[in-house]
């Protein structure tokens, strides 16, 4: 081995060198980008930082005419759509994820995953699209009435029916990420061994038995990491949310109002951000959404990676 | 008794996941279903070849934001692929160890990172200098958003070509970076173009991070350091207006878009040839 | 007493591969009968088809009968998981559940049959413990990880995990074959002690190891079976040649 690095060298010794110092240069950029991202980003937002402290957190005024911003409805609108979104989204994903990887007869597995495969290729604003024009006139002639004449009496459901708003967005967000969690999930379970299922059925365990008692437990890190990826990519989601959420920076109990997220809140300010100051909260904004999911995307690696051979499907 | 309880548990269990299965696919035709329908009947010639129409009068097209889509994936491409293709080979070839891991660990988080996030990083380094709005900064946007696909791709695609390959053109005492170009690459080449052709599509139907970097145009482009129309943005903001024309042709710009990044995704396929892997 | 088991006519695919003909054989109750031959000769297809885990394999399918105490276990009405409750299985790489302790490994089957009280849980997951000579190297830390005993001792946890649910024949395929020697003739012990309460069908690519536990042999080569005789009668004069050229290491 040694021999033959000597070799080389003699043959193609500054060759060598210089591609080495290439391709290492290459993938420094990298580096240099993520840091350049984090330093600029810091930087841009340090004035509105300085002039809100805390208080950028807690208060919810946002009002670019008097320069004072407050963005706790952005962070309780990005929240609480990213929840319910995982709420419909998780069961739902995993139940079809143990469908196409334990249940359904094998003919059956690889069509349906490959058509959502082509599913979580579509681009948010194509959601959004359909967001608008489908799904919100669905929920305000139809899904909401309804909601509102049973479930009223909740404050989850009270108030005008508009269509667009929270439930709008949560939805079109578990529409969007369900493909993705039902992806890395079934990653997921066949990473499991078959030993362990084997030894589930000889135990004398059904289907289900097994898929509980041997799966789903063996999983089970790597499914909260799959939950996990998908909450990173709703927290950051944009267009599709920006399309159906109707954009107005208040808290309301009711999933029927409007509401805002950080994200759709840069999308659609930060062209217009006439101050300085303005620019600069906006910045804070994506500085505080650039950290949360970077916690979160961080988590869900670490859980997946744990449980081994879905390293593939976390790559995005 | 008992036996019979757990099969009854076991059958609505199989049919739950079937169900969600179901439930899950549904809406996602449905979206299909309804893009190809409400697009192919906006779709004429006219979208093609025209520029979009002033606010009132009817017809026009998506042109000059197809050739802008088309344009910004290039200038990516042209930034962002020897950037990936040479750092994936530096992580599978390195012998170190902090560095390609830290390069890796970064090369995820990068990829976790919502992309409207990127647009902000790409106005303050290339618009706020440049003080416009213009292509290159879209492209520069959309690199880094499809540098970390590229990286790990072809990362793992080198790492797959086998030693004994390389090893047998090093003792024939051809150079080491010889044999990566002539030898390693080559033997990789159907991988790395599947990584090549999914980040295409990932990137193809950004839109966020275009919205103030590249911002759009109703003209044809007009150089690199101008604004410049795309797909996605057009089609943002015809569905956000009013009018129902222009809701038309945001569909058909929809329908577009969708079968170039279904296409590039399909190559993508055929190129593996039904390697099934997870979503990237 | 054990029951023992009568093989007719079995055959057994992976798709169109064909990997079983025609078995027909007697398994004795409450003794050790061991199946020999190279690998890929059908051995553990055949015990897999005894609690029908065969057909778990994608394609895979079996035909024939199986007779456990005059019940065809591939009779149309019979339910493969009632099957599998009472013929139990140990795989050749010990498989506990990682994510359960010991005692929870051992009382999973019992679980599954809905046994939730604590004092039978204790007493069935001890006893079956000392069944499979564990009791005294665990009764301390029955609430660790299953995996996080040694091999051998993981490999004669999944013996306590499919003894408890008391199956009337336990199936073990090359259940030493990933073990270290000493841990091996644990495992030897064991067989020997367990033959009392039940029917041991046991593959082994160790001839030694058949010959030191079993009362019966079979071999088999090609999917279908040579020979089945008395072990002793296999080991010193088998009849077939091919039983011979295999035993004296003349191949496989």
């Amino acid at each position: 081995m040694r021999r033959l690095a000597h070799s080389t060298r003699v043959t193609g010794g500054w060759g060598d060198h210089l591609f080495r110092l290439l391709i290492r240069a290459a993938a420094l950029i990298l580096l240099v980008i993520v840091l350049g991202l984090v330093i600029v980003m810091i930087r841009a937002a340090f004035p509105s930082i300085r002039a809100f402290g805390w208080s950028f957190l807690f208060t919810s005024r946002w009002d670019p005419v008097a320069e004072k911003f407050g963005a706790l409805p952005l962070i309780y609108g990005t929240i609480v759509s990213s929840v319910l979104a995982l709420l419909i989204a998780v069961p739902l994903g995993i139940g079809a994820a143990v469908y196409l990887s334990e249940v359904a007869p094998p003919w059956i597995s690889p069509p349906i995953s490959f058509l959502i495969e082509l599913l979580a290729a579509v681009p948010s604003v194509v959601y959004g699209l359909w967001g608008i024009f489908i799904l919100a006139p669905w929920l305000r002639t139809q899904v909401q009435p309804a909601l509102g004449a049973t479930l009223g009496f909740l404050p989850l459901f009270q108030g005008p029916p508009y269509g667009v708003g929270m439930l709008a967005a949560g939805l079109i967000l578990a529409i969007m990420v369900v493909p993705f969690i039902i992806a890395v999930s079934r990653e997921v379970l066949l990473a499991v061994p078959n030993a362990q299922r084997e030894a589930a059925l000889a135990l004398g365990a059904t289907r289900w038995e097994t898929t509980r008692l041997a799966v789903l437990r063996y999983a089970r890190s790597g499914l909260m990491g799959a939950v996990l990826l998908g909450l990173g990519r709703s927290l950051g989601e944009t267009m599709a949310v920006t399309m159906v959420i109707g954009n107005r920076p208040e808290i309301s109990a009711s999933l029927f109002a409007p509401g805002y997220t950080m994200a759709s809140m840069i999308a659609n300010e930060f062209a217009e951000a006439t101050s300085d100051l303005y620019l600069s909260a906006l910045i804070e904004v994506g500085l505080l959404l650039f950290v949360v999911t970077v916690i979160v995307n961080a988590l869900a690696r670490l859980l997946v990676w744990s449980v081994g051979g879905a390293v593939k499907a976390v790559r995005e | 008794m008992k036996a019979r309880v757990r099969r009854g548990i076991n059958a609505v269990m199989e049919w739950l996941t079937a169900m969600s299965a179901l439930v899950v696919v549904l809406p996602l035709i449905l979206i299909l279903v309804f893009l190809v329908y409400q697009g192919a009947s906006a779709l004429n010639l006219d979208f093609f070849i025209h520029l979009p129409k002033p606010v009132g009068e009817p017809g026009g097209g998506m042109a000059n934001a197809i050739v802008g889509t088309l344009i910004l994936i290039g200038l990516a491409s042209c930034l962002g692929l020897p950037l990936g293709i040479l750092g994936g080979v530096y992580l599978a070839e390195s012998r170190d160890r902090r560095l390609p891991w830290v390069i890796r660990f970064l090369a995820d988080v990068l990829n976790g990172v919502p992309s409207i996030v990127i647009g902000i990083f790409a106005y303050t380094v290339v618009v706020l200098p440049l003080r416009r709005f213009s292509a290159l900064a879209g492209g520069f946007a959309l690199a880094v958003i499809m540098l970390p696909i590229v990286l790990r791709t072809t990362e793992e695609l080198v790492r797959l070509v086998p030693a004994s390959l390389r090893e047998a053109a090093l003792a024939l005492g051809i150079p080491e970076w010889k044999v990566i170009l002539r030898v390693v690459l080559p033997t990789a080449r159907a991988g790395i173009i599947t990584g090549v052709m999914v980040s295409i599509a990932r990137i193809a139907g950004e839109t966020a991070p275009l919205l103030f970097t590249a911002f759009g145009n109703r003209f044809w482009h007009q150089g690199l350091l101008q604004p410049i129309a795309a797909l996605p943005l057009q089609i943002f903001a015809y569905a956000i207006a009013p009018y129902d024309d222009w809701h038309r042709q945001a569909w058909a710009g929809a329908l577009v878009l969708i079968v170039m990044i279904f296409s590039s995704s399909l190559i993508a396929r055929i190129v593996t040839k039904g390697r099934y892997s997870g979503v990237r | 007493m054990a029951d023992g088991i009568l093989v007719k006519q079995l055959n057994a695919w992976f798709g169109a591969l064909h990997v079983l003909r025609d078995i027909d054989l007697t398994i004795a109750p409450g003794a050790v009968t061991a199946i020999i031959g190279p690998s890929g000769c059908g051995k553990s297809t055949f015990i897999r088809c005894l609690n029908r885990m065969h057909e778990v394999v994608p394609e895979a399918r079996a035909q024939g009968q199986v007779l456990l105490n005059g019940e065809d276990l591939y009779g149309p009405r019979v339910d493969p998981v009632q099957v599998r409750r009472r013929v139990g299985m140990v795989f050749q790489k010990p498989n506990p559940f990682p994510t359960m302790s010991v005692f929870d490994n051992v009382a999973a089957g019992l679980r599954l049959d809905g046994v939730r009280n604590h004092a039978l849980l204790d007493e069935a997951v001890e006893h079956a413990l000392h069944q499979a000579a564990l009791w005294g190297e665990v009764k301390d830390v029955l609430g660790k990880s299953g995996a996080s005993l040694s091999g051998g001792q993981q490999q004669r946890l999944c013996i306590a995990r499919a003894l408890a649910v008391r199956p009337e024949v336990l199936l073990m395929d090359e259940p030493c074959s990933a073990l270290d020697p000493i841990a091996t003739a644990k495992i030897e012990e064991l067989i020997v002690q367990l033959k009392k309460a039940l029917t041991i069908v046991i593959v082994t690519h160790n001839m030694q190891q058949a010959a030191r536990v079993s009362e019966a042999t079979a071999f088999f080569l090609l999917g279908e079976l040579v020979e089945f005789d008395k072990t002793t009668r296999i080991f010193t004069n088998p009849s077939d040649r091919r039983t011979e050229d295999y035993i004296t290491g003349r191949f496989g």
